[in-house]
């Protein structure tokens, strides 16, 4: 199974679980399954439209998936999957 | 309430000024008290990898997010918030702050003059997604010098 590695802001959502082990063959899967598990993750990671929102980057290893196959991305038992927010802001 | 302590309260001003006049950022770490006070023991900083106008925009990239988690699963320290600084502007988030800010995070926020630290306020999303500001402390750096 893949291990997706929950950012601490997120953690209120998943039983305060830092890993969650997930059965997919691609990110796709993980996050339809991740937010099947943890429901209140949803909001947090999905827009509108069902994609994966704006300030929300996901990566498998050490890269982007956007850079890769984005939600077709394939994933096996040592994918380590990252769930990381965007951080960014500014004085005006 | 958010209590730094005074070694990463000090690097975390040295930083700030060292950087002005663009925006510094970081990582704090330290650990929850029962009641939900927060005590920042140590804090990390980060490039601010934004390209473009750094005097008034932050942004810390993917990797350094992951590698600060890391950091925190590692040393056995919760992640507990950002810093970043506003140089000549007050310590109040902006709508550029709110947009990209993450519940549960303390957003401590350095405001910045020439020379100095002028006050330092810290602030955490409420329910409805608006910034609510937390009580800092020290407390004298609330307001402008």
């Amino acid at each position: 199974m893949a291990t997706v590695i929950i950012p601490t802001p997120l953690r209120k959502f998943t039983n305060q679980t830092a890993r969650v082990q997930i059965e997919a063959g691609t990110i796709g899967e993980v996050i339809d399954q991740i937010t099947l598990d943890f429901p209140e993750l949803k909001k947090h990671l999905l827009d509108q439209q069902g994609g994966i929102r704006s300030f929300v980057n996901i990566f498998a290893g050490d890269e982007d998936i956007r850079d890769l196959q984005k939600e077709n991305t394939p994933v096996n038992n040592s994918t380590i999957i990252s769930i990381v927010p965007a951080i960014a802001g500014g004085s005006f | 309430m958010i209590v730094v302590e005074s070694g990463p309260l000090s690097e975390m001003k040295t930083h700030a000024l060292n950087t002005f006049p663009d925006e510094c950022c970081g990582f704090l770490y330290g650990i929850e008290q029962t009641g939900g006070n927060r005590v920042i023991t140590k804090i990390l900083e980060v490039n601010n990898s934004k390209t473009g106008d750094k005097k008034r925009r932050f942004e810390i990239s993917g990797k350094d997010y992951m590698l600060a988690e890391k950091f925190a699963l590692e040393n056995d320290v919760l992640l507990l918030g950002i810093y970043h600084s506003h140089p000549n502007h007050p310590a109040i988030p902006s709508e550029h702050d709110r947009v990209a800010a993450l519940p549960y995070f303390s957003y401590v926020i350095l405001s910045v003059k020439p020379g100095k630290i002028d006050h330092i306020r810290s602030w955490q999303l409420n329910e409805e997604s608006q910034f609510e500001e937390e009580v800092f402390s020290p407390a004298h750096l609330n307001q402008p010098i």
